[in-house]
Protein backbone atom coordinates (compact mmCIF):
# COMPACT_ATOMS: atom_id res chain seq x y z
CA UNK A 1 0.00 0.00 0.00
CA UNK A 2 1.26 3.38 -0.95
CA UNK A 3 -0.42 5.50 1.73
CA UNK A 4 1.51 8.75 0.16
CA UNK A 5 -0.05 8.44 -3.28
CA UNK A 6 -3.43 7.66 -1.76
CA UNK A 7 -3.33 10.76 0.21
CA UNK A 8 -2.27 13.00 -2.83
CA UNK A 9 -5.24 11.78 -5.15
CA UNK A 10 -7.77 12.22 -2.54
CA UNK A 11 -8.41 15.58 -3.65
CA UNK A 12 -8.40 14.90 -7.16
CA UNK A 13 -10.39 12.30 -7.17
CA UNK A 14 -12.59 14.61 -4.86
CA UNK A 15 -12.04 17.22 -7.29
CA UNK A 16 -14.44 14.45 -9.64
CA UNK A 17 -16.82 14.20 -6.55
CA UNK A 18 -19.07 17.79 -8.33
CA UNK A 19 -19.80 16.00 -11.99
CA UNK A 20 -20.85 12.44 -10.33
CA UNK A 21 -23.33 14.77 -7.93
CA UNK A 22 -24.32 16.79 -11.07
CA UNK A 23 -25.25 13.22 -13.29
CA UNK A 24 -26.85 11.85 -10.08
CA UNK A 25 -28.98 14.91 -9.12
CA UNK A 26 -30.11 15.74 -12.70
CA UNK A 27 -31.26 11.92 -13.53
CA UNK A 28 -33.14 11.98 -10.20
CA UNK A 29 -34.28 15.12 -11.04
CA UNK A 30 -35.36 15.15 -14.94
CA UNK A 31 -36.12 11.16 -13.99
CA UNK A 32 -38.81 12.08 -11.18
CA UNK A 33 -40.70 14.05 -14.37
CA UNK A 34 -40.23 11.24 -16.44
CA UNK A 35 -41.67 9.25 -13.70
CA UNK A 36 -44.57 11.09 -12.72
CA UNK A 37 -45.66 11.43 -15.83
CA UNK A 38 -45.51 7.78 -17.11
CA UNK A 39 -47.01 6.88 -13.53
CA UNK A 40 -49.91 8.75 -14.27
CA UNK A 41 -50.54 7.55 -17.87
CA UNK A 42 -49.87 4.27 -17.00
CA UNK A 43 -53.13 4.38 -14.59
CA UNK A 44 -54.88 6.84 -16.66
CA UNK A 45 -57.18 4.38 -18.08
CA UNK A 46 -56.45 5.53 -21.62
CA UNK A 47 -55.55 1.87 -23.85
CA UNK A 48 -53.08 3.02 -26.19
CA UNK A 49 -51.17 5.60 -23.41
CA UNK A 50 -51.12 2.38 -20.50
CA UNK A 51 -49.81 0.29 -23.82
CA UNK A 52 -47.12 2.54 -24.52
CA UNK A 53 -46.12 3.30 -20.81
CA UNK A 54 -45.71 -0.08 -20.01
CA UNK A 55 -43.70 -0.98 -23.05
CA UNK A 56 -41.07 1.72 -21.68
CA UNK A 57 -41.21 0.33 -18.71
CA UNK A 58 -40.42 -3.34 -20.00
CA UNK A 59 -37.87 -1.89 -22.35
CA UNK A 60 -36.06 -0.54 -19.91
CA UNK A 61 -36.20 -2.62 -17.15
CA UNK A 62 -35.18 -5.59 -19.01
CA UNK A 63 -32.06 -4.23 -20.68
CA UNK A 64 -28.51 -3.76 -18.83
CA UNK A 65 -27.73 0.50 -18.75
CA UNK A 66 -24.48 0.17 -20.32
CA UNK A 67 -26.91 -1.01 -23.53
CA UNK A 68 -28.53 2.12 -23.09
CA UNK A 69 -25.73 4.67 -22.78
CA UNK A 70 -24.19 2.98 -25.79
CA UNK A 71 -27.21 3.00 -27.75
CA UNK A 72 -27.72 6.48 -26.87
CA UNK A 73 -24.29 7.95 -27.55
CA UNK A 74 -23.01 5.80 -30.30
CA UNK A 75 -26.17 4.43 -31.52
CA UNK A 76 -28.16 7.78 -31.94
CA UNK A 77 -25.05 9.47 -33.91
CA UNK A 78 -25.87 6.89 -36.95
CA UNK A 79 -28.64 8.70 -38.37
CA UNK A 80 -28.36 12.02 -40.70
CA UNK A 81 -31.80 13.10 -39.09
CA UNK A 82 -30.59 12.82 -35.64
CA UNK A 83 -27.25 14.76 -36.32
CA UNK A 84 -29.20 18.18 -38.61
CA UNK A 85 -31.63 17.98 -35.75
CA UNK A 86 -31.17 20.78 -33.87
CA UNK A 87 -30.88 18.19 -30.66
CA UNK A 88 -27.10 17.69 -32.46
CA UNK A 89 -25.52 19.68 -29.90
CA UNK A 90 -26.83 18.47 -27.21
CA UNK A 91 -26.95 14.67 -27.96
CA UNK A 92 -23.00 15.11 -29.73
CA UNK A 93 -22.25 15.71 -26.03
CA UNK A 94 -21.31 12.71 -23.47
CA UNK A 95 -22.64 14.85 -20.78
CA UNK A 96 -26.03 15.22 -22.04
CA UNK A 97 -26.16 11.58 -23.50
CA UNK A 98 -25.44 10.29 -19.46
CA UNK A 99 -28.02 12.53 -18.17
CA UNK A 100 -30.61 11.43 -20.58
CA UNK A 101 -29.50 7.58 -20.51
CA UNK A 102 -29.67 7.51 -16.69
CA UNK A 103 -32.71 9.52 -16.65
CA UNK A 104 -34.94 7.62 -18.63
CA UNK A 105 -33.41 3.98 -16.55
CA UNK A 106 -34.63 5.70 -13.52
CA UNK A 107 -37.50 7.29 -14.97
CA UNK A 108 -38.57 3.59 -15.35
CA UNK A 109 -38.07 2.07 -12.09
CA UNK A 110 -39.33 5.34 -10.60
CA UNK A 111 -42.33 5.00 -12.03
CA UNK A 112 -43.14 1.69 -11.01
CA UNK A 113 -42.48 2.25 -7.46
CA UNK A 114 -44.54 5.76 -7.73
CA UNK A 115 -47.59 3.62 -9.50
CA UNK A 116 -47.09 0.69 -6.51
CA UNK A 117 -47.25 3.56 -4.32
CA UNK A 118 -50.53 4.96 -5.69
CA UNK A 119 -52.34 2.02 -5.48
CA UNK A 120 -51.69 1.36 -2.04
CA UNK A 121 -53.58 4.33 -1.24
CA UNK A 122 -56.39 2.87 0.72
CA UNK A 123 -59.65 3.76 -1.30
CA UNK A 124 -61.82 4.66 1.58
CA UNK A 125 -59.22 7.41 2.10
CA UNK A 126 -60.39 8.64 -1.29
CA UNK A 127 -63.82 7.94 -0.80
CA UNK A 128 -63.62 10.40 2.11
CA UNK A 129 -62.25 12.94 -0.04
CA UNK A 130 -64.76 12.12 -2.81
CA UNK A 131 -67.46 12.55 0.17
CA UNK A 132 -65.98 16.24 1.17
CA UNK A 133 -66.45 17.52 -2.22
CA UNK A 134 -62.84 17.52 -3.41
CA UNK A 135 -62.77 17.30 -7.39
CA UNK A 136 -60.55 14.74 -8.59
CA UNK A 137 -57.51 16.78 -8.93
CA UNK A 138 -57.82 18.40 -5.68
CA UNK A 139 -58.12 14.52 -4.30
CA UNK A 140 -54.93 13.87 -6.03
CA UNK A 141 -52.84 16.57 -5.55
CA UNK A 142 -54.41 16.40 -1.08
CA UNK A 143 -54.37 12.87 -0.44
CA UNK A 144 -53.43 10.56 -2.77
CA UNK A 145 -49.91 12.09 -3.59
CA UNK A 146 -49.07 13.01 0.05
CA UNK A 147 -49.69 9.57 1.33
CA UNK A 148 -47.72 7.88 -2.04
CA UNK A 149 -44.82 9.74 -1.56
CA UNK A 150 -44.74 8.99 2.20
CA UNK A 151 -45.49 4.77 0.82
CA UNK A 152 -42.88 5.19 -1.75
CA UNK A 153 -39.96 6.95 0.25
CA UNK A 154 -37.94 3.49 0.95
CA UNK A 155 -38.31 2.16 -2.18
CA UNK A 156 -36.65 5.32 -3.56
CA UNK A 157 -33.74 5.34 -1.42
CA UNK A 158 -32.93 2.19 -3.16
CA UNK A 159 -33.30 3.92 -6.07
CA UNK A 160 -31.20 6.72 -5.46
CA UNK A 161 -28.60 4.45 -4.37
CA UNK A 162 -28.60 3.15 -7.56
CA UNK A 163 -28.64 5.79 -9.24
CA UNK A 164 -25.29 6.73 -7.69
CA UNK A 165 -23.86 4.05 -8.26
CA UNK A 166 -25.10 3.57 -12.52
CA UNK A 167 -23.40 7.39 -12.39
CA UNK A 168 -20.23 5.14 -12.54
CA UNK A 169 -21.03 3.71 -16.32
CA UNK A 170 -20.56 7.45 -17.23
CA UNK A 171 -16.91 6.81 -17.13
CA UNK A 172 -17.50 4.32 -20.07
CA UNK A 173 -18.36 7.17 -22.54
CA UNK A 174 -15.47 9.28 -21.74
CA UNK A 175 -17.00 10.81 -18.40
CA UNK A 176 -14.38 11.94 -16.14
CA UNK A 177 -16.45 11.47 -12.97
CA UNK A 178 -15.19 9.72 -9.72
CA UNK A 179 -14.66 6.29 -11.72
CA UNK A 180 -13.65 8.07 -14.89
CA UNK A 181 -10.97 9.79 -13.44
CA UNK A 182 -9.93 6.77 -10.92
CA UNK A 183 -9.33 4.87 -13.99
CA UNK A 184 -7.08 8.14 -15.42
CA UNK A 185 -4.88 8.18 -12.72
CA UNK A 186 -4.13 4.44 -12.16
CA UNK A 187 -3.23 4.33 -15.92
CA UNK A 188 -0.55 7.15 -15.13
CA UNK A 189 0.87 5.75 -11.63
CA UNK A 190 -0.33 2.01 -11.66
CA UNK A 191 -1.65 1.67 -8.31
CA UNK A 192 -4.78 0.12 -9.15
CA UNK A 193 -5.42 -0.90 -5.17
CA UNK A 194 -4.82 2.58 -3.87
CA UNK A 195 -7.00 4.36 -6.12
CA UNK A 196 -9.77 1.86 -6.68
CA UNK A 197 -10.28 1.23 -2.97
CA UNK A 198 -10.10 5.00 -2.16
CA UNK A 199 -12.64 5.80 -5.23
CA UNK A 200 -15.02 2.78 -3.21
CA UNK A 201 -14.63 4.70 -0.12
CA UNK A 202 -16.13 8.12 -1.73
CA UNK A 203 -19.24 5.78 -3.08
CA UNK A 204 -19.88 4.37 0.18
CA UNK A 205 -19.65 8.08 2.26
CA UNK A 206 -21.71 9.14 -0.48
CA UNK A 207 -24.11 6.11 -0.08
CA UNK A 208 -23.82 6.06 3.55
CA UNK A 209 -24.91 9.76 3.07
CA UNK A 210 -27.84 9.53 0.86
CA UNK A 211 -29.02 6.45 3.25
CA UNK A 212 -29.05 8.57 6.07
CA UNK A 213 -31.01 11.18 4.13
CA UNK A 214 -34.02 9.45 3.54
CA UNK A 215 -34.00 7.45 6.71
CA UNK A 216 -34.06 11.11 7.73
CA UNK A 217 -37.01 12.64 5.69
CA UNK A 218 -39.00 9.54 6.51
CA UNK A 219 -38.74 9.89 9.85
CA UNK A 220 -39.78 13.53 9.49
CA UNK A 221 -42.68 12.10 7.82
CA UNK A 222 -44.32 9.97 9.76
CA UNK A 223 -44.42 11.78 13.26
CA UNK A 224 -47.33 9.18 13.30
CA UNK A 225 -45.70 6.69 13.76
CA UNK A 226 -42.76 7.33 16.31
CA UNK A 227 -43.52 6.24 20.13
CA UNK A 228 -45.79 8.68 21.97
CA UNK A 229 -44.03 10.25 24.46
CA UNK B 1 -21.61 -16.19 -23.47
CA UNK B 2 -23.85 -14.31 -21.11
CA UNK B 3 -25.80 -17.54 -20.54
CA UNK B 4 -22.35 -19.18 -19.34
CA UNK B 5 -21.12 -15.91 -17.51
CA UNK B 6 -24.35 -15.27 -15.76
CA UNK B 7 -25.39 -18.64 -14.61
CA UNK B 8 -21.81 -19.30 -13.46
CA UNK B 9 -21.61 -16.02 -11.28
CA UNK B 10 -25.03 -16.38 -10.22
CA UNK B 11 -23.83 -20.32 -8.71
CA UNK B 12 -20.98 -18.62 -7.21
CA UNK B 13 -22.98 -15.75 -6.07
CA UNK B 14 -25.71 -18.02 -4.22
CA UNK B 15 -22.44 -19.78 -2.56
CA UNK B 16 -21.30 -16.59 -1.48
CA UNK B 17 -24.72 -15.64 -0.49
CA UNK B 18 -25.16 -18.65 1.70
CA UNK B 19 -21.93 -18.46 3.08
CA UNK B 20 -22.60 -14.84 3.87
CA UNK B 21 -25.94 -15.60 5.57
CA UNK B 22 -24.86 -17.96 7.54
CA UNK B 23 -22.01 -15.94 9.39
CA UNK B 24 -24.65 -13.62 9.22
CA UNK B 25 -26.59 -15.88 11.30
CA UNK B 26 -24.35 -17.02 13.39
CA UNK B 27 -23.27 -15.77 17.06
CA UNK B 28 -19.86 -15.54 16.20
CA UNK B 29 -19.37 -11.44 16.19
CA UNK B 30 -16.44 -12.02 14.20
CA UNK B 31 -18.52 -13.70 11.16
CA UNK B 32 -20.83 -11.30 11.98
CA UNK B 33 -18.74 -8.31 11.65
CA UNK B 34 -17.03 -9.74 8.40
CA UNK B 35 -20.49 -10.60 6.67
CA UNK B 36 -21.85 -7.43 7.33
CA UNK B 37 -18.55 -5.47 5.56
CA UNK B 38 -19.21 -7.62 2.39
CA UNK B 39 -22.48 -7.04 2.33
CA UNK B 40 -22.24 -3.04 3.11
CA UNK B 41 -19.18 -2.70 1.17
CA UNK B 42 -20.26 -4.79 -2.35
CA UNK B 43 -23.45 -3.05 -2.47
CA UNK B 44 -22.59 0.34 -1.85
CA UNK B 45 -19.45 0.40 -4.51
CA UNK B 46 -20.34 0.69 -7.89
CA UNK B 47 -20.42 -2.65 -9.61
CA UNK B 48 -18.26 -1.63 -12.45
CA UNK B 49 -15.79 -0.44 -9.55
CA UNK B 50 -15.71 -4.07 -8.35
CA UNK B 51 -15.15 -5.04 -11.92
CA UNK B 52 -12.18 -2.91 -12.52
CA UNK B 53 -10.44 -3.98 -9.58
CA UNK B 54 -10.78 -7.16 -9.53
CA UNK B 55 -9.85 -6.68 -13.46
CA UNK B 56 -6.91 -4.76 -13.40
CA UNK B 57 -5.92 -5.94 -9.43
CA UNK B 58 -7.02 -9.45 -9.92
CA UNK B 59 -3.68 -11.69 -11.10
CA UNK B 60 -1.48 -8.99 -8.85
CA UNK B 61 -3.69 -10.26 -5.93
CA UNK B 62 -3.38 -13.81 -7.29
CA UNK B 63 0.56 -13.32 -7.84
CA UNK B 64 0.81 -11.81 -4.13
CA UNK B 65 -1.20 -14.91 -2.28
CA UNK B 66 1.24 -17.29 -4.90
CA UNK B 67 4.29 -15.24 -3.53
CA UNK B 68 3.92 -16.20 0.08
CA UNK B 69 3.69 -20.25 -0.62
CA UNK B 70 6.60 -19.37 -2.85
CA UNK B 71 5.73 -19.35 -6.46
CA UNK B 72 6.84 -15.88 -7.96
CA UNK B 73 6.02 -16.90 -11.70
CA UNK B 74 3.44 -14.66 -13.56
CA UNK B 75 0.21 -15.85 -13.22
CA UNK B 76 -2.83 -14.51 -15.97
CA UNK B 77 -6.26 -15.34 -15.03
CA UNK B 78 -8.87 -15.30 -18.23
CA UNK B 79 -11.41 -12.74 -18.13
CA UNK B 80 -14.10 -15.93 -18.08
CA UNK B 81 -12.73 -16.18 -14.35
CA UNK B 82 -12.05 -12.54 -13.34
CA UNK B 83 -15.85 -12.36 -14.75
CA UNK B 84 -17.50 -14.68 -12.88
CA UNK B 85 -15.57 -13.82 -9.80
CA UNK B 86 -16.77 -10.12 -9.53
CA UNK B 87 -20.12 -10.52 -10.96
CA UNK B 88 -20.49 -13.45 -8.45
CA UNK B 89 -18.89 -11.35 -5.92
CA UNK B 90 -21.33 -8.67 -6.41
CA UNK B 91 -24.09 -11.29 -6.82
CA UNK B 92 -23.29 -13.06 -3.39
CA UNK B 93 -23.32 -9.99 -1.60
CA UNK B 94 -27.16 -9.08 -2.46
CA UNK B 95 -28.35 -13.20 -2.16
CA UNK B 96 -26.58 -12.94 1.33
CA UNK B 97 -29.45 -10.49 2.29
CA UNK B 98 -32.42 -12.51 0.02
CA UNK B 99 -31.06 -15.80 1.96
CA UNK B 100 -30.91 -14.31 5.41
CA UNK B 101 -34.37 -12.83 5.19
CA UNK B 102 -35.94 -16.52 4.07
CA UNK B 103 -33.68 -18.03 7.11
CA UNK B 104 -35.51 -16.05 9.39
CA UNK B 105 -38.76 -16.11 7.96
CA UNK B 106 -38.84 -20.15 8.59
CA UNK B 107 -41.31 -20.03 11.99
CA UNK B 108 -39.15 -21.20 15.05
CA UNK B 109 -41.95 -23.73 15.82
CA UNK B 110 -41.01 -26.01 13.03
CA UNK B 111 -37.00 -25.87 13.81
CA UNK B 112 -38.34 -26.93 17.51
CA UNK B 113 -40.61 -29.60 16.57
CA UNK B 114 -37.62 -31.45 14.45
CA UNK B 115 -35.64 -31.14 17.64
CA UNK B 116 -38.55 -32.72 19.66
CA UNK B 117 -38.99 -35.49 16.45
CA UNK B 118 -34.71 -35.83 18.05
CA UNK B 119 -33.10 -34.51 14.60
CA UNK B 120 -29.71 -34.03 14.40
CA UNK B 121 -28.91 -30.07 13.36
CA UNK B 122 -27.73 -31.65 9.63
CA UNK B 123 -30.84 -33.35 9.24
CA UNK B 124 -33.01 -30.19 10.35
CA UNK B 125 -30.85 -28.09 8.00
CA UNK B 126 -31.43 -30.31 5.57
CA UNK B 127 -34.94 -31.53 5.89
CA UNK B 128 -36.69 -28.69 7.49
CA UNK B 129 -34.43 -25.48 6.54
CA UNK B 130 -33.60 -25.64 3.08
CA UNK B 131 -36.37 -26.86 1.84
CA UNK B 132 -38.30 -24.15 3.43
CA UNK B 133 -35.92 -21.43 2.99
CA UNK B 134 -35.61 -22.00 -1.01
CA UNK B 135 -39.57 -21.51 -1.68
CA UNK B 136 -39.17 -18.10 0.69
CA UNK B 137 -36.22 -17.26 -0.98
CA UNK B 138 -37.25 -17.78 -4.71
CA UNK B 139 -38.61 -14.33 -5.60
CA UNK B 140 -35.69 -12.34 -4.19
CA UNK B 141 -33.64 -14.43 -6.25
CA UNK B 142 -35.08 -14.13 -9.12
CA UNK B 143 -34.12 -10.33 -8.70
CA UNK B 144 -30.94 -11.34 -8.13
CA UNK B 145 -30.92 -13.03 -11.45
CA UNK B 146 -32.08 -10.23 -13.24
CA UNK B 147 -29.19 -8.14 -11.66
CA UNK B 148 -26.41 -10.65 -12.76
CA UNK B 149 -28.18 -10.69 -16.10
CA UNK B 150 -27.78 -6.98 -16.81
CA UNK B 151 -24.16 -7.17 -14.99
CA UNK B 152 -22.90 -8.96 -16.90
CA UNK B 153 -23.34 -6.26 -19.80
CA UNK B 154 -20.25 -4.76 -17.60
CA UNK B 155 -17.99 -7.50 -18.14
CA UNK B 156 -17.34 -6.32 -21.77
CA UNK B 157 -15.00 -3.77 -20.25
CA UNK B 158 -12.89 -6.91 -19.91
CA UNK B 159 -12.68 -7.30 -23.60
CA UNK B 160 -14.65 -11.06 -22.40
CA UNK B 161 -17.03 -11.92 -25.30
CA UNK B 162 -20.38 -11.56 -24.25
CA UNK B 163 -23.62 -9.94 -26.00
CA UNK B 164 -22.04 -6.46 -25.19
CA UNK B 165 -18.66 -6.73 -26.21
CA UNK B 166 -19.57 -8.43 -29.59
CA UNK B 167 -22.21 -5.96 -30.04
CA UNK B 168 -19.41 -2.97 -29.60
CA UNK B 169 -17.03 -4.66 -31.81
CA UNK B 170 -19.32 -5.44 -34.63
CA UNK B 171 -20.77 -1.58 -33.96
CA UNK B 172 -17.14 -0.61 -34.23
CA UNK B 173 -16.45 -2.37 -37.75
CA UNK B 174 -19.46 -1.85 -39.86
CA UNK B 175 -20.26 1.80 -38.70
CA UNK B 176 -23.66 0.95 -37.36
CA UNK B 177 -24.08 1.21 -33.67
CA UNK B 178 -27.40 1.62 -33.71
CA UNK B 179 -28.77 -1.87 -35.02
CA UNK B 180 -26.25 -3.96 -33.05
CA UNK B 181 -26.99 -2.14 -29.89
CA UNK B 182 -30.18 -2.65 -30.22
CA UNK B 183 -29.90 -5.94 -31.05
CA UNK B 184 -27.96 -6.37 -28.16
CA UNK B 185 -30.85 -4.66 -26.35
CA UNK B 186 -33.60 -7.06 -27.73
CA UNK B 187 -31.32 -10.01 -26.65
CA UNK B 188 -31.06 -8.55 -23.35
CA UNK B 189 -35.03 -8.74 -22.93
CA UNK B 190 -35.25 -11.43 -23.92
CA UNK B 191 -33.01 -12.90 -21.34
CA UNK B 192 -34.99 -11.32 -18.97
CA UNK B 193 -38.65 -12.25 -20.24
CA UNK B 194 -37.26 -15.87 -20.34
CA UNK B 195 -36.11 -16.05 -16.83
CA UNK B 196 -39.00 -14.16 -15.41
CA UNK B 197 -41.73 -16.99 -16.97
CA UNK B 198 -39.27 -19.30 -15.84
CA UNK B 199 -39.21 -17.86 -11.92
CA UNK B 200 -43.05 -17.49 -11.42
CA UNK B 201 -42.87 -21.43 -12.87
CA UNK B 202 -40.31 -22.43 -10.37
CA UNK B 203 -42.22 -20.13 -7.43
CA UNK B 204 -45.41 -22.03 -8.68
CA UNK B 205 -43.94 -25.29 -8.21
CA UNK B 206 -42.46 -24.26 -4.74
CA UNK B 207 -45.88 -23.43 -3.74
CA UNK B 208 -47.94 -26.00 -4.34
CA UNK B 209 -48.11 -27.09 -1.26
CA UNK B 210 -49.15 -23.59 0.34
CA UNK B 211 -53.03 -23.64 -0.07
CA UNK B 212 -54.05 -19.80 -0.69
CA UNK B 213 -57.77 -18.15 0.61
Amino acid sequence: MDWELMWDSLPRLLGAMPLTLLLVFAALFFGAGVAFATALLRLSGNRVAETLTAAYVFVFRGTPLLVQIFLIYYGLGQFEAVRDSFLWPMLREPMWCAILALTLNTGAYTSEILRGAILSVPLGQVEAARACGMSRVLTFRRIVLPVAIRQMLPAYGNEMILMVKASSLASTITMLEITGLARKIISQSFAVFEIFILAGAIYLLLNFLAARFIKYTEWRLTPYLRARA
Amino acid sequence: MTIAVSVSSFTLGILFGSAGAAAKLSHSLILNGIAELYTTVVRGVPELLVIYLLFFGGSGMIMAVAGIFGYDGYIEINAFSIGVASVGLISGAYSTEVIRGAVQSVPFGQIEAARACGMSRWLILRRVLVPQTLRYALPGLGNVWQLTLKDTALISVTALAEIMRVAHVAAGSTRQPFLFYTTAAVLYLLLTTVSTVAFEQAERRANRGVRRA
